[in-house]
């Protein structure tokens, strides 16, 4: 019998093709949390005095909104609460020798990346893509270091920039999301283990995809990461996060920061294709993937550009958004967020117009199968400095089949008389129509629904990266396989 | 090549298709006419294998196969084409991208070439001249914010690069306008020829008087109640639907005699 179901779980969980655990030793700090545990960490890394008295300062704080209430609530999710007691909140591979180059990287977790497609040997490498990979709470290694320091561009973990830019993080390190901004941004400041870090020079294009690889591995550990990037007047830098984890009948938490900075005339293009564990057909398992990413447009004339494709997690509550302060500044969010089974996520943006003549555009596609439950959740407010102020949102759900949900929240504030907004949504079915007209051109019904699925995600997919693109097509593809009735 | 024999057709428990039965050879064109509601768009979904329209008894033969229970996708492939009366629209999927996964999936199934996008792109400014009609539409959405006569003409193309046996044009004519209406039916003369056989459902003649039918059948109340060569359609166009309503009284009853031995 037992093997029967162990058979029944590996069918139903085929799809997530991620779902294996590398064997590797770690070293672990003690389960739960307590102001020793941020000392653990902190001297683990041995980090500089401003850095634990942050974190410690963000902790007390934490423990205030703790005694208040568990974790926010105003969200479209359901999960029981989390015993934040019962999470091991650094979990590190333990490295053979002091490590100084790629070489010396353990085998067992260079072909971990192998096998997720993301080669860490130089030689094998992705065709104009540098990449960070983060392994449990910790930067495993960071490739093309020295190809980019060629152009001044710092790109390496956040334990390495702590160490070697320490002036640099002081200076922005919650300067955009404050320890203060929410519950899980809190924790994330007192326990963050490591991350990106990521300075891109005056005038400089980075001539590379920058890419950060997340991957759970530990089972009861919580992954959280911290990403900084700063781009100096008239820099452009592309980048892009994967993430993965194995398959686990417990729910594990994921609670990371993300900062993004502008100067004048600067841009970043930061793209996510988010693929976390999401749980079995049951709903048993799966990631908690609980975010914080938010960018300031600082300098004029700079934008600010996220494009996300959420398949993954149990649970997906982030709101990526700009603060759009320079005059003339852009903000864009486009996001494809797909729930299946009971999959729950409950996402969006907020625009912050604060300097005059700013831009905002929103394109969310929030896909429902199965019985899973998608909510839009955005915010646009115009400050009343901001004149001329403009913004486009355009919301559209799709639904596959009769027991899933989509849901919309859209707020506006407007304090300026100037602004112009635009507001747009439809929500439509993968309704028979189409599939026919499909079928009758000799397409299966798979062929079908990927097409259609495909369509409706068009205007988000196109400005992923070209690789990536064609990866995210691939996953809806994956994801949706057999869900056509 | 076609045989539909005695077919009743249901839908949500209407009887829609009241014993059916037409051969279409070769080299044939068929007309099928008839007023509003009398079945002849559940015919061409009955053909062509629309989910939700139950055979409740009668076969379907195409090419020496029974095909009254397969699937749509195994029926195109086998050579069924259908022109939507109402051609659907597919947002965010470009036309020749549509057309060329529609062309390779019946090249697969009949394990020949698939094209790449490049061989495709030859192939398919080849056949829009077959049809007239604007390339640049082929970069647009598949029938997003394309007009009437737009869509009418698209499912013309898709039967040009399909190149299917039997090809069911559901009202191919309606909302055109006669310059339109003799372009879309030149491009059908074209495509026509002695190994595929064409039928042609309409409510008015006037396609007819460009492209000839061997054979026109009254369709009414899902039943054929005459069939005819070309004139029978100028007597439409002449006298309407009403002087057929005899034929269909004395048909029920000898369906009613019919049933009762």
């Amino acid at each position: 019998m037992a093997t029967t179901n162990e058979d029944l779980k590996t069918i139903a969980s085929q799809q997530y093709q991620y779902g294996w655990v590398t064997d590797v030793e770690s070293e672990e700090a003690p389960k739960g949390l307590t102001e020793d545990t941020i000392r653990w960490i902190s001297s683990k890394k041995n980090e500089p005095q401003f850095m634990l008295d942050w974190r410690l300062k963000a902790f007390r704080h934490w423990g205030k909104l703790v005694g208040k209430s568990e974790s926010p609530t105003w969200a479209n999710i359901s999960h029981p609460p989390i015993d934040y007691q019962n999470i091991i909140y650094y979990s590190a591979p333990k490295p053979k020798k002091k490590l100084d180059s790629l070489d010396e990287v353990d085998p067992e977790l260079l072909s971990a990346y192998e096998k997720l497609g993301i080669p860490l040997d130089e030689q094998k490498r992705l065709a104009g893509v540098a990449v960070d990979a983060i392994f449990d709470s910790v930067s495993i290694a960071t490739t093309f270091q020295e190809e980019l320091s060629k152009h001044g561009i710092i790109f390496c973990s956040f334990s390495d920039a702590l160490q070697n830019y320490p002036e640099l993080i002081k200076k922005y390190l919650g300067s955009v999301v404050p320890y203060t901004d929410n519950f899980y941004a809190c924790l994330n400041a007192a326990v963050f283990s490591d991350g990106s870090f990521c300075y891109v020079p005056k005038g400089v294009r980075c001539p590379l995809e920058l890419t950060t690889y997340f991957r759970i591995n530990s089972a009861n550990t919580g992954q959280f990461e911290r990403t900084l990037i700063i781009a100096d007047e008239g820099s452009y830098v592309s980048y892009l996060e994967g993430c993965s984890a194995p398959i686990r009948d417990e729910n594990q938490l994921h609670a990371a920061v993300v900062e993004l900075i502008t100067l004048d005339n600067a841009e970043i293009k930061y793209s996510t294709i988010q693929n976390w564990y999401p749980g079995d057909q049951n709903g048993k398992g799966g990631i908690y993937n609980f975010v914080t990413k938010r960018g300031k447009c600082q300098g004029k004339d700079s934008k600010i550009s996220w494009t996300q494709v959420e398949t993954g997690s149990a649970i997906t509550w982030k709101y990526p958004s700009v603060i759009l302060l320079g005059d003339n500044s852009i903000g864009e969010f486009y996001s494809v967020a797909l729930t299946k089974g009971y999959q729950q996520a409950d996402t969006g943006t907020k625009m912050i117009h604060i300097g005059k003549n700013t831009k905002s555009k929103i394109i969310s596609k929030g896909i429902s199968s199965g019985h899973g439950n998608n909510t839009y959740r955005g915010l646009v407010r115009i400050m009343p400095k901001a004149d001329d102020a403009h913004n486009f949102t355009q919301c559209d759900s799709l639904l596959i089949g009769s027991s899933c949900g989509a849901h919309t929240a859209p707020y506006v504030e407007v304090q300026n008389k100037s602004a112009h907004l635009e507001h747009e949504a439809f929500t439509s079915k993968v309704d028979e129509d189409k599939l026919f007209y499909c079928n009758q051109r000799g397409m299966s019904g798979e062929e079908a629904q990927s097409l259609i699925i495909n369509g409706f995600c068009k205007e988000v997919f196109r400005e992923l990266p070209f690789e990536f693109a064609v990866e995210a097509t691939r996953l809806m593809d994956l994801n949706l396989e057999g869900s056509v009735g | 090549m076609l045989e539909i024999k005695n077919l009743n057709v249901s839908t949500d428990n209407t009887h829609i298709l009241k014993g059916i039965s037409l051969k279409v050879s070769a080299g044939e064109i068929h007309a099928i006419m008839g007023p509003n509601g009398s079945g002849k768009s559940s015919l061409a979904f009955s053909l062509a294998g629309k989910p939700g329209y139950n055979v409740t008894s009668g076969e379907i033969i195409f090419d020496k196969t029974n095909i009254t229970s397969m699937e749509p996708e195994g029926r195109a492939r086998a050579g069924i084409f259908l022109s939507f009366q109402h051609p659907v629209e597919v947002p965010g999927v470009r036309l020749d991208q549509f057309l060329r996964a529609s062309f390779n999936a019946i090249n697969k199934s009949r394990e020949m070439d698939q094209l790449d996008p490049l061989q495709f792109d030859k192939k398919l400014k080849e056949r829009l001249k077959v049809v007239d009609m604007d390339p640049a539409l082929t970069k647009r959405f598949v029938n997003t914010g394309f007009s009437g006569g737009e869509k009418k003409r698209n499912e013309i193309l898709q039967m040009a690069i399909l190149q299917p046996q039997l090809a069911v044009l559901d009202e191919p004519d309606s909302g055109l306008d006669v310059d339109a209406l003799k372009s879309v039916a030149d491009a059908i003369n074209k495509l026509r020829h002695s190994s595929n056989a064409i039928i042609i459902i309409t409510h008015y003649q006037r396609i007819l008087e460009y492209v000839v039918p061997d054979a026109v059948h009254i369709l009414m109340d899902g039943r054929i109640v005459k069939s005819g060569n070309k004139d029978l359609a100028r007597e439409v166009e002449s006298q309407g639907y009403e002087q057929f309503a005899n034929y269909l009284s004395n048909q029920s009853h000898l369906t009613e005699k019919e049933s009762r031995q």
